[in-house]
């Protein structure tokens, strides 16, 4: 009723809304076309029109229409129109057909700017919203600038729901405009912390996206994301967070060390298959990635291959998929625990859905080994034959062949039996894959020597029956397998044992029917045939024998001669004269076959496909330079009927300069062509293969008779691969018997009293890949490369892709230049470009100083920014190497300061590691070690350097970013540029016996003056069970190991885990240190439980734990001004050393010292460097290290000279090494 | 990221058409079609997951979809979207579209197709998962529709759908 009365009174506007478009399009089956086309011109006078409802359900219907695929742009200005409408309900109508159909190219977008910013700012949070997500569908990079500010104003909006909305949002004004990721980085990362759940996933979402493309600027949010993850029960965060990590453990080893542990919690406790499926994957991912370093992580594989068995295994075809698909990435780095389940995979090749029979392929191809290949390409061929559809049986005939060449045939040990396996796949009815069997026919009987006379004879069966194959040459690729075939016996044709008959087989006239590249090849290599039989014949003094094949080739040739295609015309005609001259010869009674075969004299070597590329450029030769002047156009034109040379001569003219203007190339090519055309000599292109076997005479007279190979064929002569199963599986048996007879006779010397056990042994056949032997004594050539080859050059990045420009350091403090643009009013004179504005007042300040201090300044201030990324690094450092708290609880502990075994302290420490990186971006670049800036003089310097700063942040800002430094801790600290350090690691073998291996290393940290840590890791050696571990020290006056609250100080302090076989881990003892100027010896023991099959023991192991001075020396960063006061201060003693005999670089030496001895490079000039350490007890430590021919010396300065000397005693010994 | 969204019925007939990169409206119509055809081929009990979008993107790009009743209901999304969670997103856009509609079936999406773009912007925002609680999701949207109303606009008699 109601809508009747409406209907009634609006009914002069409009007649149609969208419902009764869609029921009149319904109605129209028919006319649909003609009925729409109506309809848009009736729309077309409603958008006319002023009422703006009267637009607004035009723009509704237009909208509707766009999915049925109608260009509907022409309307977007009165889409713009309806989206500036005051009501939400048109709003929402306009930005809905805008997001549908708006995109870069669409030149009224720039007319919205305004208006979105009006809705962006408007008081009803569904204005903003629907502003919003238009926007996110539509946004350009001119939006994106003008926009950034106000979106981001929006992510601290107080309604959860713009916030989320303008989360999600930045991450595709990023996209457009890169410059405003790192001024809106800040609140994005604050917005993880948000109290509303949908924001915080949403910024979530944001950062992974952002992180997968650039992972390595997001390392230093691994702890926040850690955080995150052990909190949030948000599945769709949890998902989120474990995909971002499976991104970055990659790049940091350590960081997938920590995560395991809460990911084998989550998968145990999870009960959400997707949630439990993602920890998988990152966990596999953490496995890759720490797969060269920690070998014992068999437990979590094991875990992984066990979940994904059950995935696989579950009725549910998309965890079935889901399985089959981690499991192929388990595959690649671990392999033998994945083949332990090929039954499960071959059963899934069973499966009907083609999406998981693929994946079982997939996987198939990395769980071949040589003791299993046959078995499973058995298989594989029984499903070549069931398979229906051509897709999925060409997938497994590549698979095949895949499967079988990988890695240079690495699992091939009978080329028999893979030669018989491609014969048998030219049996496959409509396949696309000829030209792959062909190449590996090529392929292998080029590289495989042993197997070439087994291959021509198997090629020759194949030309023999080529009927066969070629039978419906035109409609598939299978007939390329002859092209081989061909070509393999003409130049292996020394191997043929019936040359004559092969010959035959290759003149006889159904051969003309095969592409034409095909009988190219036919041609050529009949001659290499027929060189051949001429020289058998003429050494067997047969000269009539060799004139009768003569006498056949000059009546079969001229078939080809005829041909169609001008390469087998070609070849035809200049072989026909030179086989009619040869029987010239041949009648004079002249010896003609050394003469005939010296054509083919010579081996043909395989080139690898890269070997061109890799050939060095001789020295003085450029590539880019003219040869020749380039012709002129003019000249060009005027000569062009005569010269083909010269056309050539531009093509190569051409290739050295690119920069030939496109539309010149096509104007010659146009000429070119209407040249050609009006020369009557010129030959033009082929006609199409189909039209010229018809046109070819004779042929069509032969009925095409279509032969059914459904039924398995067996060709008389043709090879089953089967016998040569059968065949390998005896050979194998009997290598194995001889092997077994041998090892019998010596045991039977050995031990001949025990007689019953052999022979139950030997029936079992137990063998390993490595110890099949192959059958032929393969030589596979490998392919050649030019002499002194280049380096391989890796792929580049593709340089159009558009996430590079989000490759941004998000660490590095915000300039003031970066801010985003902010919409001003208008003013009448031009806007200045902030760095003009900037430069006077830089120049002022750097005027002042003396052109020496300048330059110090700027060596400090390179310094300094590469401490703050040091700072940063050493944060994740920290955080990293602290072991990963359980999951479940992060439990508070009591007293952390008492408590010994401090393995479970890094909730504490991760929140340390966060309080210090917000602190850092609040106070952004006034960030600086407090310490050492106490004098005015300073502060001035500092606040000149910082101006410098910013100016050199804005140059910095328009180039590339910088190159990131790994966060690898101190290592880095000396070596700055050129070489790469040597391997170094710090911890030291503290005690071993049979059963256990412990390495140990002391690390100190300024928060707790007079402690240091001490991580044990703890090897199992044996194949016992180790438990009950306990760790106890004797104390001394000077040192004590912090014991458990209540416990006294004879106790042991309990190591937190147990050691099953082969495994290690790291335990963490906390000692308490009271004078730390001398290095001391604690002795201490090792108690445990070993327990094994025979029972357990009790055990122990003594050792002595070395402190030495250096382990009391933090890595402090000292800016130079501060080390000059600190050596001018003279409270400081004196002391140096010596040591000759140098070998090392000084970088490495520096690296060194850094290292071992936690020092920090202050400034480094050629081969002199200072140095600075500090000492948990506010000890400062200064080192002037000079390096000569081969000496080094180190002069050093310190507020305590005992310390000093056996500081320096220490360095000493390690410098020794060097 | 989700590169696309596509609705449509037993006889490939788009119901909704939701790419999030910008493709021109033959070629979004070819690829409606071709991932009809992909998915018709497939019986009801094989996985829902779909490799080589040749259509969208590449061999990032997987195809995710789910079947009910007459309708198709697939997502394109590339390899940082969880497969599963998709799946669970389907069914939840699914269910809010039920609760929206009170038994949705499928001539509510071909006669109010606008307001299944409205649903479906609370749950996807330019290609990223903006909101999966459904009854947030339920509530925004009639938060929305009460706005219209008080808008008093005749218009949203037709607009606002029961």
């Amino acid at each position: 009723m109601a809508l009747k009365m409406v209907k009634g009174s609006i009914d002069r506007m409009f007649d149609k809304n969208l419902q009764d478009l869609v029921r009149g399009i319904r109605n129209h089956k028919e006319d649909e076309a003609k009925y729409i086309s109506q309809c848009i011109d009736e729309i077309k006078q409603e958008l006319k029109q002023d009422n703006i409802a009267v637009k607004a359900n035009a723009v509704c219907k237009l909208t509707y229409l766009q999915m049925l695929g109608y260009d509907i742009s022409w309307a977007a200005f009165n889409i713009i129109e309806v989206m500036s409408a005051s009501k939400f309900t048109f709003k929402r109508i306009g930005y809905l057909a805008a997001s549908q159909c708006f995109h870069e190219g669409t030149d009224v977008i720039m007319l919205t700017t305004n208006q979105i910013r009006k809705d962006l700012s408007s008081p009803s949070q569904y204005d903003t919203g629907v502003a919003l997500t238009g926007l996110s569908c539509f946004v350009t990079p001119d939006l994106a600038r003008d926009l950034a500010n106000d979106i981001m104003t929006l992510m601290s909006h107080t309604k959860p729901y713009i916030r989320k909305k303008a989360v999600l949002i930045m991450y595709k004004v990023f996209l457009k405009y890169p410059e405003s990721l790192r001024p809106a980085f800040p609140r994005l990362k604050e917005k993880l912390e948000d109290p509303d759940p949908g924001v915080q996933s949403a910024a979530v979402n944001v950062i992974c996206e952002l992180a997968r493309r650039n992972p390595k600027n997001y390392l230093s949010l691994a702890p926040l994301f850690f955080k995150l993850m052990t909190s949030s029960t948000n599945n769709w965060v949890l998902i989120k967070i474990i995909k971002l990590f499976g991104a970055l453990t990659p790049l940091e080893p350590r960081l997938g060390k920590k995560l395991i542990e809460p990911l084998t919690n989550l998968i145990h406790s999870t009960s959400a298959m997707s949630l439990l499926y993602e920890c998988v994957n990152t966990v596999i991912a953490v496995l890759i990635s720490l797969s060269s370093g920690m070998p014992n992580h068999s437990a979590s594989i094991q875990l992984c291959v066990q979940k994904l068995r059950i995935l696989i295994e579950d009725s549910d075809q998309n965890l079935k998929y889901l399985g089959l698909l981690a499991m192929s990435k388990i595959l690649r780095t671990h392999p033998k625990s994945v083949q332990s389940h090929k039954d499960l995979i071959l059963q899934c090749l069973d499966d009907k859905d083609e999406s998981i029979r693929l994946r079982a392929l997939d996987l198939l191809y990395g769980m071949v080994s040589k003791k299993n290949l046959m078995e499973i390409v058995k298989r594989l061929m029984t499903h070549v034959d069931k398979a229906e559809g051509t897709t999925y049986r060409d997938e497994l005939l590549t698979k095949i062949i895949d499967i079988c060449s990988q890695s240079n045939y690495q699992y091939i040990t009978n080329f028999e039996w893979y030669i018989s396996i491609l014969v048998e796949l030219t049996r496959l009815e409509g396949t696309r894959h000829g030209h792959l069997i062909a190449a590996q026919m090529l392929d292998v009987a080029i590289r495989v020597k042993a197997i070439r006379k087994f291959a021509v004879s198997q090629m020759s069966m194949l030309l023999d029956s080529a009927h066969l194959v070629a039978s419906s040459t035109q409609r598939n690729g299978i007939c390329e397998v002859l092209y081989a075939a061909a070509w393999i016996c003409g130049e292996f044709s020394e191997h043929l044992q019936e040359p004559h008959q092969t010959l035959e087989a290759m003149l006889r006239p159904k051969v003309t029917t095969l592409p034409g590249h095909i009988q190219a090849v036919y041609v050529q290599n009949v001659v290499k045939l027929y060189a051949s039989i001429l020289q058998q014949q003429e050494q067997a003094a047969e000269p009539e024998a060799a004139q009768e094949v003569t006498q056949l080739m000059v009546e079969r040739l001229p078939q080809f001669v005829q041909s169609a295609d001008l390469e087998v015309q070609e070849r035809a005609s200049c072989i026909l004269q030179l086989v009619k001259h040869v029987q010239k010869l041949q009648g004079k009674g002249v010896p003609v076959a050394e003469e005939v075969s010296a054509l083919f004299a010579g081996e043909l070597n395989p080139v690898a496909p890269k070997a061109q590329k890799k050939v060095p450029v001789p020295e003085g030769l450029d590539l880019d330079a003219w040869i020749n002047e380039p012709p002129s156009d003019s000249e060009s034109e005027d000569e062009k009927p005569k010269a083909i040379f010269h056309d050539e001569e531009q093509r190569q003219a051409r290739h050295r300069q690119p920069e030939v203007d496109e539309e010149e190339l096509a104007r010659r090519r146009e000429a070119r062509k209407q040249e050609q055309a009006n020369n009557p000599f010129y030959i033009k292109s082929s006609p199409s293969p189909q039209k010229r076997y018809q046109d070819a005479p004779g042929v069509e007279h032969i009925p095409v008779v279509q032969i059914d190979l459904s039924v398995p064929l067996k060709v008389p002569g043709m090879p089953m691969s089967d016998q040569y199963v059968k065949l390998e599986e005896e050979r194998r048996h009997r290598q194995r018997l001889e092997k077994d007879k041998k090892k019998r006779r010596k045991k039977k010397e050995k031990e001949k009293d025990k007689k019953g056990k052999h022979r139950r042994h030997s029936s079992l056949p137990t063998e390993s890949d490595e110890d099949i032997a192959p059958a032929q004594q393969v030589d596979i050539v490998t392919e050649e490369m030019p002499e002194n080859a280049l380096p391989s050059d890796e792929d580049d990045k593709d340089p159009n892709d558009p996430y590079r420009a989000l490759d941004i350091d998000l660490d590095k403090p915000l300039a003031d230049s970066e801010k985003l643009p902010i919409q001003k009013h208008r003013n009448a004179e031009t806007p200045k470009s902030p760095e003009k504005e900037d430069v006077p007042v830089v120049e002022k300040k750097s005027k002042k100083p003396k052109k020496k201090e300048k330059k110090h300044k700027e060596k400090e201030r390179e310094k300094e920014k590469k401490e703050e990324k040091e700072k940063k690094a050493e944060d994740l450092d920290f955080w990293l190497s602290t072991t990963p708290p359980p999951a479940t609880a992060p439990a508070p502990i009591p007293s952390t300061e008492e408590l010994a075994v401090n393995a479970v302290t890094a909730p504490d420490n991760t929140c340390e590691g966060l309080r210090r990186e917000e602190a850092e971006d609040e106070n952004d670049e006034a960030e600086q070690d407090p310490e050492r800036k106490s004098s005015r003089h300073k502060k001035k310097k500092h606040k000149k350097e910082k101006e410098e700063r910013t100016k050199d942040k804005k140059k910095v800002k328009k180039k590339q970013p910088e190159p990131e430094e790994e966060a690898a801790g101190p290592v880095e600290n000396g070596a700055a540029e050129e070489e790469p350090a040597p391997p170094m690691s710090s911890y030291c073998l503290l005690a071993e016996n049979s059963y256990i291996k412990m390495t140990y290393d002391i690390q100190a940290s300024l928060q707790k003056d007079s402690q240091v840590t001490v991580s044990v890791i703890l090897e199992n050696q044996s194949s016992s069970f180790l438990k009950n571990m306990e760790l106890n020290v004797l104390d001394s006056l000077n040192a004590k190991m912090a014991r458990p609250e209540g416990s006294s100080v004879h106790d042991g302090v309990p190591v937190p885990f147990q050691l099953p076989p082969g495994v290690s881990n790291e335990a963490q003892f906390v000692f308490t240190i009271q004078s730390i100027i001398m290095a001391q010896k604690l002795k201490g023991t090792l108690s445990f439980i070993a327990k094994d099959a025979d029972g357990a023991t009790h055990e122990k192991l003594d050792f002595r734990l070395h402190f030495s001075c250096s382990s009391y020396l933090v890595t402090t960063p000292c800016y130079s001004d501060a080390f000059a006061k600190l050596l001018e201060s003279g409270d400081l003693s004196m002391s140096s050393i010596k040591v000759d005999g140098i070998s090392m670089s000084f970088q490495n030496l520096l690296a060194k010292i850094c290292f071992h001895h936690h020092f920090s490079v202050v400034e480094r000039v050629d081969s002199c460097a200072s140095m600075y350490s500090r000492s948990i007890q506010g000890h400062h430590v200064c080192l002037l290290v000079k390096k000569g021919e081969h000496s080094v010396s180190v002069d050093g300065k310190c507020s305590d000279s005992t310390l000093l000397s056996n500081l320096l005693e220490e360095m000493k010994a390690t410098l020794a090494q060097c | 990221m989700i590169q696309a969204i596509l609705v449509f019925n037993n006889h490939g007939k788009p119901r909704l058409v939701r790419f999030y990169q910008r493709f021109p409206e033959e070629i979004q119509q070819q690829i409606v079609r071709e991932t009809f055809h992909l998915v018709l081929k497939r019986d009801d009990n094989i996985c829902n997951f779909l490799e080589g979008g040749s259509l969208i993107g590449g061999s990032d790009y997987k195809l995710i979809y789910r079947h009910y009743a007459t309708l198709y209901f697939v997502f394109c999304v590339d390899s940082s979207e969880s497969e599963l969670g998709i799946l669970d997103l389907i069914q939840v856009f699914v269910e809010t579209l039920d609760k929206c509609f009170e038994n949705v079936c499928e001539l509510d999406l071909i006669f109010h197709m606008d307001k299944v773009h409205y649903i479906l912007q609370e749950v996807v925002m330019g290609g990223m998962v903006l909101e999966t609680n459904m009854n947030e999701i339920v509530a925004q949207m009639e938060a929305q529709n009460r706005l219209e109303k008080s808008e008093n606009f005749p218009m949203t008699l037709h607009l606002s759908t029961r």
